[in-house]
């Protein structure tokens, strides 16, 4: 391997790994931050006992979430610098907000939630948990549009052998921002209440503090029904927007090989690269087109044409991406996402009025069901960066040209490594802290551990 | 004052920031097992950050945010070139900051502990060793790459910049615990802090006047920062502890004004001058920077309101017995 895919390797691994957290962070800060103005207007002591219990398990997970970020905000100088020179007047910016206007804001109000307690009025110690998950959502904003002109550039001009913003505005308005930004969140709210109600399910079917999670267990029901409409809808205007703008990676994801009016949405293909066909394609009738442009017989450009106007457009070279790669990492993220949405349907059927479901095979889903929009998430995010191949920078920079000239392959083999190794071991002991937290439950054990603070002299 | 003057200055007050607050963080690891005789002391001893680390090391990330931003030659140069130096960083930030948010949860503190103090120790050495690299200038070719290799930077002068970090963050944080404890602890750390201080005003001043050079007003840097140290001493030998901090606060800032003033105008020296980055050569466009000079003139003094707000908040002192 050499240092450009050693380099893919590491950015690919560090980053949906730091992405594991980042949903559950933005999703359950607001969920917690709900609990607690729930506590703070009926004073209602179980509403309190729920905001510790998920505020613990919050912050298990945030604390993953921030030291793996910091790795992120390095990696483009190192690994990357090239990439880093071309683009750094446009994409710097974003990042350098992001930093000013959001990390600051949630790691410092964060540390005041933890810490404020028994120190802070109740009103301003609810505003503190309110900053913090405010923080978490404006910094997914940022972050968002510098990967969204990475799609789809904008507001710039090439000049001087760089890319150089001429209009913020349009970066930051940026039309697939505008549309990734609620799918991003809503995905994140999906994965929270999945991790909620799955957690809940546990307690129920151990009938532990029954009543306490069988609300937990609505709210997240209900929660992560809304999501899972929502992350449809704003992926089906994400579909209209990507089919306009990197019209490739949508017949990629369809392996729709020769341009089509009234294309199916395929189910399950087969297909043969070297000779751009389908062996086996199993289809919805006009599925695809409705999908991407609204109407039943709209005409999608498929890869062997996109592959031939792209040679006349940017020279000679092969413009497909890993086409298996994107038809399946699209196909997953869908399926997960509605698998997990069939469950929340089912599981607000089965405890209506107050009912809860006798046998144990409901709760054994729903734990299991966890899982599912992390891996939508993941596979969300493999489709967007490894469909937008060969190019870093849509059009403008391949990713070939983005690597570091003077890294070598021995320094970026030890990094690769020493975080993968790291990142595995951090998972372990990770998972371990949540289980033994879940365990002990919203108890007052959980409170003095949690609490062990020495007496203040005054 | 023309804006890549302005963004340098910016970039300079970010890492005097970083400097200072987490400076005083990374002494406080350092210390942990010298301090931290029994259990309940070293939960005080790492309580006295608890609330604050986390908002002290985004100076770091947004330094580097904003060197992408308004210079990002000089970011992709510096983070690729001291690449194995920077990856020991992050992973010493990464078991530091996961010990720091863990300990308290887990049944078994050592290994965190351990965690915390090699995850202090390490990043108060490198980033001397980085600066010292910084400011004496490092192989680039004229397409601003670095050249040379990790021997490159490990060179006496670097080390000895790292040794002059090492102390001078150590020694800030043995004053910060003085200021936030009681008791027993509070006279260890200021024990600590009188035998470190007469070593860190020697070992800091020789290592800038090592770096040498520069204009007048670098060498006024160095008197303060000798000036800080020994205001330090004098403060903690009469257990003024608030003054002491204040001394040692003013020596990191001075330490890290040295530093910057002796780079401009390069951001990066090239051993070779011609190659050398530049606040010009290495800069974003006029509109990046006017774009960025505004956001920075509306969101500095609201995050520096509510840091300093916290710090407020959690003024009082600890005690180590619970
Ligand atoms: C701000 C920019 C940015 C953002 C927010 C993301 N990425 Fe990305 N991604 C890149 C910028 C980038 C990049 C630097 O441009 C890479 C490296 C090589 C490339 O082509 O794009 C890349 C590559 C890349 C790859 C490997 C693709 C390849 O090398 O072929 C994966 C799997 C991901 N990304 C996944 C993610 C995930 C899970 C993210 C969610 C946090 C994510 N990206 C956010
Ligand atoms: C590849 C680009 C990315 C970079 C450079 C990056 C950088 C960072 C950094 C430095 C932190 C730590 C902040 C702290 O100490 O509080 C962080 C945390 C965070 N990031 Fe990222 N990040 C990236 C991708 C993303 C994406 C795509 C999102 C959202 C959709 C995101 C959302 C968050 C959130 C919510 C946190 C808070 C901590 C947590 O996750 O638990 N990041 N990120
Ligand atoms: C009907 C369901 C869905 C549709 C039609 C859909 C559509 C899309 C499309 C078209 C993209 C690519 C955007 C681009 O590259 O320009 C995308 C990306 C993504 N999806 Fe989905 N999606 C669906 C469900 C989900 C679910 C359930 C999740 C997670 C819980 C999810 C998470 C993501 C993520 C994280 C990305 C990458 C970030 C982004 O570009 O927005 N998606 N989705």
């Amino acid at each position: 391997m050499d240092v450009l895919d050693l380099s893919r390797w590491q950015f690919g691994i560090t980053t949906v790994y730091h992405f594991l957290f980042v949903p559950l962070t933005i999703g359950l800060s607001i969920i917690v931050a709900g609990l607690q103005t729930a506590w703070h207007r009926t004073k209602k002591p179980e509403y309190l006992r729920l905001t510790r219990f998920w505020g613990r398990l919050f912050l298990i997970n945030f604390a993953m979430g921030v030291v793996t970020g910091i790795v992120q905000e390095f990696q483009f100088g190192m690994n990357w610098s090239d990439y880093s020179r071309f683009v750094g007047d446009v994409f710097g910016a974003p990042l350098a907000m992001e930093g000013l206007m959001a990390f600051f804001l949630e790691s410092t109000f964060l540390g005041l939630w933890i810490f404020g307690w028994d120190k802070l009025s109740p009103r301003l110690h609810l505003a503190t948990i309110w900053l913090a998950a405010i923080g978490t959502n404006i910094s997914a904003y940022f972050i968002l549009a510098a990967n969204s002109w990475m799609q789809h550039p904008v507001g710039y001009r090439v000049q001087n052998g760089r890319a150089e913003l001429t209009d913020i505005w349009a970066v930051l308005t940026n039309s697939t921002t505008l549309v990734t930004f609620p799918h991003v969140l809503f995905g994140a709210f999906l994965t929270a209440a999945a991790f909620v109600l799955g957690i809940s399910a546990w307690f129920l079917l151990k009938k532990r503090d029954t009543p306490l999670f069988r609300t937990s267990a609505r709210l997240a029901l209900v929660v992560a029904l809304v999501s899972a409409v929502g992350v449809s809808l704003s992926g089906h205007w994400q579909a209209q927007i990507m089919t306009e703008q990197q019209p490739m990676k949508m017949a990629a994801a369809e392996a729709l090989w020769e341009d089509e009016s009234s294309a199916g949405f395929s189910l399950f293909a087969v297909g043969d690269v070297e000779n751009g066909r389908n062996h086996i394609n199993l289809q919805i009738p006009y599925g695809l087109s409705l999908l991407s442009t609204n109407t039943l017989n709209g005409e999608v450009e498929g890869i062997n044409d996109i592959q031939a106007r792209y040679q006349a457009l940017y020279g000679p070279g092969d413009y497909r991406p890993v086409v298996g790669l994107a038809y399946w990492s699209f196909r997953l993220m869908i399926g997960f996402g509605l698998l997990a949405a069939l469950l929340a349907a089912a599981g607000l059927w089965l405890t209506r009025r107050g009912r809860l479901p006798a046998g144990r095979w409901a709760y054994r889903l729903a734990i299991a069901g966890i899982g599912l929009p992390f891996l939508a998430n993941t596979m969300g995010w493999i489709f967007t960066e490894m469909g937008r191949q060969p190019w870093t920078v849509f059009g403008l920079m391949r990713t070939a040209a983005a690597v570091s000239p003077g890294a070598d392959v021995p320094s970026v083999a030890i990094t690769l490594a020493g975080f993968t190794l790291v990142y595995a071991v951090l998972a372990v002991i990770e998972i371990r802290l949540l289980l033994k937290f879940v365990r002990i439950g919203p108890h007052e054990q959980a409170e003095q551990e949690d609490a062990a603070v020495p007496a203040l002299s005054y | 004052m023309e804006l890549t003057t302005v963004w340098f200055v910016l970039i300079a007050v970010l890492w005097t920031g970083y400097f200072v607050l987490e400076g005083f963080d990374f002494g406080v690891g350092v210390l942990l097992p010298f301090l931290g005789r029994d259990e309940a002391r070293r939960r005080t001893v790492v309580r006295t950050i608890g609330p604050v680390w986390d908002g002290n090391e985004v100076w770091l990330l947004v330094a580097g945010g904003a060197t992408f931003a308004a210079f990002p030659e000089w970011y992709a140069t510096l983070f690729s070139g001291f690449y194995l130096p920077l990856f020991l960083i992050l992973l010493a930030l990464i078991v530091r900051g996961v010990a720091l948010e863990y300990r308290a949860k887990s049944d078994s503190t050592r290994g965190w502990d351990r965690a915390f103090f090699w995850g202090s120790l390490g990043p108060a050495f490198l980033w001397g060793v980085a600066f010292a690299n910084m400011v004496r200038g490092v192989p680039l070719d004229a397409e601003h790459e670095f050249t040379g290799s990790l021997l490159t930077l490990l060179n006496p002068f670097a080390l000895l910049g790292g040794a002059a970090t090492l102390l001078l963050f150590t020694l800030h944080g043995a004053i910060f615990l003085a200021l936030r404890t009681t008791g027993d602890l509070r006279q260890g750390a200021g024990r600590i802090a009188r035998t470190l201080a007469p070593v860190t005003l020697v070992v800091v001043l020789s290592f800038l006047v090592a770096a040498g050079g520069g204009l007048p007003v670098r060498w006024a840097a160095v008197g303060l920062a000798a000036a800080g140290l020994a205001g330090a001493l004098a403060a903690t030998l009469r257990g003024r502890d608030g003054w002491a901090f204040a001394a040692s606060a003013l020596a990191v800032v001075a330490f890290a004004a040295a530093l910057f003033t002796g780079l401009w105008p390069n951001v990066l020296p090239a051993l070779n001058p011609a190659n050398s980055l530049t606040v010009t050569n290495a800069a974003s466009t006029p509109y990046t920077l006017t774009v960025m000079t505004w956001v920075a003139a509306v969101f500095t003094p609201v995050v520096l309101a509510y840091q300093a707000w916290t710090y407020w908040i959690f003024r009082r002192r600890l005690t180590g017995t619970t």
